[in-house]
């Protein structure tokens, strides 16, 4: 896909916070080529013929061999190698163009998990970190599938605090071999997985160090499959390694490195994840859509009723707003590979770069697809009512799949640490100028306020106010925490977990703005209306959730005078015009319920 | 061995059908179009005999406009090695069927393959008439199709069973599932089919007779009368008085 690089190339990660970001430069998934399309079509036709008809027994787990051997067929189709080099045996293509993939696959159900572990944690490790000569042994097997791929980094005392495994490295007296002893759980695709990226300790270090180990190098053993809530038939194993002996060579990266991998790793994973979670959720809307045009009470479809249309928009806006932030992300993480490219990086570091450039939106984004996604299942469970508590009807699946997101790949509560503690390094490190806006707001919270009269006349002119104003009010939180605080903030979980919610309303109400204007530009606002309608219902009902988490921090901290200040002036950064948001839903539904499904 | 698909480009099988200007026109808006199912058949059987047997080429062909040319490109992605695009409307059958005999005549197939129909309009004529026009035998709908040297092995759909034939190539084929698994096309062969060659013919003028006067869609669904099973003469009443269909 062509980009014009340079301008966008300027974007720099977490920057959301306190620059105006312009429609056109962002992507819109509207804007995906035909080619695109293709592969999204690719990926749709794939589960319809692979994957639907064999649900129940992929997740019976009755046949060890199914999994691995859908993930033949996925291989065969070039799904598993999309973000590898065509030199490497793989397609080559874009970020954004493998969020595509994702968020297709995403609705999978276990077998989507089966995949992204493959093509993320398990394949990207030596992808970006290993060397040449591990690249050539392992990459083109990986990017068919004739190899599948395990990532092995919890352990049963290390979970989230990842850097205190236990599992441990020693050098052989040869020298020849590292002896990997310990124990990894939850570990993805274990039962059938031919290579393994194992996080272990050399010696006493601080710090892990990673390694690509192939099953036969013996040593490895494993319990049963686990029995989980979901994704029941996706393979997880705690795996066992007693003196397995791994050559030198299969260090990856250099030693003490592995912690850093594994984070570096993870922020691919994240926005994967929450893009998979978009694609979930799409699917499991659109069976209750169906289901409710179907359902007759009271002699007619219960998706005329405004109960159910109530429900049906407001996980279409959410599902809108979240894919709207994905692509932008995606496509901002693309638009500075590109950059560090044409400024002569090796290719597997300027992936790096720019997906650490933009970790702050990666932690973000998983937050949030994964929790519309559990909204999304929710509401279709109970749009189904006695049915989606059956065993027997398609929520059920639904809905158990969906719980495991909110806790793999960091749980929510660990990323919404993650944003305000990168947010707050950068703006340390100097590399992001939080400090000038939170005092301008500050300054202008002392002044006499401005009753928001604006004259200006134009599409979006108001929103976009109020956009500015939610951004001023969590710089006003968060700037105040910080003050009160200062170093022992990480010691206020409660007060972070605010911070994060309204930076990721923020961003996400921004985004979803930020596409429908653009698609206006293209299309123009009569053919444009229902997705008006979308971003409008988002930036309000975010504004809402903003103002009651800044409520809640505020709240906790400030007291007498300071506190009422700090009310008035959240009071008067999340002021919004009212707008008639049943009758924005009730087009929204109509929209979704005339069409039979999620079409925006 | 050369073969052609004849491939029509129709709305998605969950679309909602709309219909503008007076209910003459179909209203494309919002509609995804995608390769005729039964057409995705043929074109899958003859990628099957293309893998099987080396120098068999597959050619597709649509009589379309330009905007159907996505939907060109996916057959090449799945496999087939050039396309024609004859650039007309497709008005009705003889209109389509002539265009396409006219191409066939200048390269000399092997094998015309297409669905049984298309899910359109449903015609289910065009194999036969293209068959005629080249004076070659038409066969539909074919279920099963073997190659055997010069010959064709082909079983056929018929009222309450299979016909088994064999054919002399070349001939046309009006085909239907089982005849092959139909094929989604992999990365590779996506990547590839803006690489491949997709000409662009004028049509014949045809004078077929036919002109579209307009569209119906079928009447709404009325309200549902229950009736209990012992009264079968309240149902006889009824379907007498009310329904007026006895």
């Amino acid at each position: 896909m062509e980009t014009t690089t340079q301008s966008k190339a300027a974007i720099k990660g977490g920057e959301f916070l306190i620059r105006e970001t312009l429609s056109h430069e962002v992507f819109i998934p509207e804007e995906f080529n035909e080619e695109q399309k293709m592969i999204m079509q690719q990926c749709k036709d794939f589960l319809v013929k692979e994957i639907y008809p064999r649900l129940d027994d992929i997740d019976s787990m009755k046949d060890p061999k199914l999994m691995p051997s859908l993930m033949d067929k996925a291989g065969e189709l070039g799904l598993l190698g999309t973000s590898v080099p065509q030199e490497l045996g793989g397609f080559g293509m874009d970020f954004n163009t493998s969020m595509l993939v994702a968020e297709v696959i995403g609705g999978g159900h276990s077998f989507a998990v089966a995949l992204s572990a493959h093509t993320g944690i398990g394949t990207l490790p030596i992808l970006y970190y290993g060397n040449e000569e591990q690249k050539k042994k392992y990459i083109p097997k990986l990017a068919t599938g004739e190899w599948k791929a395990a990532y092995c980094l919890t352990e049963p005392d290390s979970g989230s605090d990842a850097n205190s495994g236990k599992t441990k490295a020693v050098l052989s007296a040869d020298g020849k071999h590292y002896v990997i002893n310990g124990q990894k759980m939850w570990i993805t695709n274990g039962g059938f997985a031919d290579i393994y990226i194992v996080f272990a300790k050399i010696d006493n270090d601080k710090n892990l160090s990673a390694f690509i180990v192939e099953k036969s190098f013996g040593g490895v053993t494993m319990n049963e499959e686990e029995k989980k809530m979901g994704i029941k038939g996706s393979s997880t194993r705690q795996i066992f390694f007693n003196d397995c002996k791994v050559p030198v060579e299969n260090l990856l990266s250099e030693r003490e490195n592995g912690f850093k991998i594994a984070v570096n790793i993870l922020n691919v994973g994240r926005i994967k994840l929450g893009v998979a979670a978009v694609g979930g959720s799409k699917m499991a809307l659109s069976t209750a859509i169906k289901y409710s045009n179907e359902r007759k009470q009271f002699g007619v479809a219960i998706s005329s009723f405004g109960a159910i249309k109530h429900k049906i928009a407001e996980a279409a806006t959410r599902i809108f707003a979240s894919e709207s932030a994905h692509y932008r992300a995606s496509q901002n993480i693309d638009d500075a590979y590109n950059a560090f490219v044409a400024g002569g990086m090796d290719s597997a570091k300027a992936r790096l770069k720019a997906l650490e450039e933009f970790a702050i939106e990666c932690a973000i984004l998983k937050v949030h697809g994964s929790e519309v996604l559990d909204f999304t299942v929710d509401e279709g469970v109970q749009i189904y009512g006695g049915m989606g508590f059956s065993a027997e009807g398609p929520m059920d699946r639904a809905y158990r799949d969906a719980r495991i997101n909110r806790i793999f790949e960091g749980t929510n509560e660990i990323n919404r640490l993650l944003t305000i503690d990168m947010l707050l390094k950068r703006a340390m490190k100097g590399s992001l100028d939080l400090m000038n806006p939170a005092m301008a707001v500050q300054k202008e919270l002392m002044s006499i306020p401005d009753f928001g009269a604006t004259e200006e006349e134009g599409l979006f002119v108001k929103e976009k106010k109020a956009l500015a104003n939610l951004k001023k009010a969590g710089l006003m939180v968060a700037g105040a925490a910080i003050q009160k605080f200062m170093m022992k903030l990480s010691d206020e979980q409660e007060i972070l977990m605010n911070l994060a919610d309204m930076l990721i309303e923020g961003y996400v109400a921004e985004s979803t703005l930020l596409r429908v204007e653009k698609l206006i530009g293209q299309r123009g606002e009569k053919a444009c209306e229902i997705q008006k309608e979308m971003a409008l219902i988002y930036l309000h009902t975010a504004i809402e959730r903003a103002a009651s988490a800044g409520k809640s921090a505020i709240t906790s901290f400030a007291e007498g005078d300071e506190q009422r200040l700090m009310l008035m002036g959240l009071k008067r950064f999340t002021k919004v015009e009212s707008y008639n948001l049943k009758e924005a839903r009730r087009k929204v539904a109509n929209h979704a319920i005339e069409k039979g499904e999620y079409a925006f | 061995m050369k073969i052609l698909v004849c491939i029509s480009h129709v709305p998605d099988t969950t679309s909602k059908i709309n219909f503008t200007d007076n209910n003459t026109k179909f209203d494309g808006n919002g509609v995804q179009f995608i390769i005729g199912p039964y057409d995705d058949y043929a074109l899958a059987r003859a990628i099957e005999i293309k893998e099987a047997n080396a120098g068999t080429t597959v050619t597709v062909l649509n009589v379309g406009p330009a905007d159907t040319e996505p939907t060109i490109r996916k057959a090449l992605a799945i496999g087939a090695d050039d396309a024609v695009r004859v650039n007309a409307e497709p008005t009705d059958s003889f209109f389509v069927a002539k265009q396409i005999a006219e191409h066939a005549k200048s390269i000399g197939y092997d094998l015309i393959l297409m669905g049984r129909e298309s899910i359109d309009f449903n015609g289910g004529v065009v194999h036969g008439i293209v068959g005629e026009l080249l004076g070659m035998p038409s066969l539909s709908p074919v279920m099963k199709l073997e190659l055997d040297g010069t010959k064709a092995k082909l079983a056929r759909e018929i009222e309450g069973g299979k016909e088994l034939l064999e054919v002399n190539l070349p001939f046309v084929a009006g085909c239907q599932e089982p005849i092959a698994e139909w094929k989604i096309p992999n990365m590779r062969g996506i990547m590839s089919a803006r690489t491949k060659p997709l000409q662009v013919v004028e049509p014949v003028v045809v004078d077929s007779g036919v002109s579209l006067q307009k569209f119906e869609l079928p009447p709404a669904k009325g309200a549902v009368k229950m009736v209990s099973a012992d009264n079968v003469a309240e149902l006889v009443t009824l379907l007498k008085n009310e329904a007026k269909v006895l």
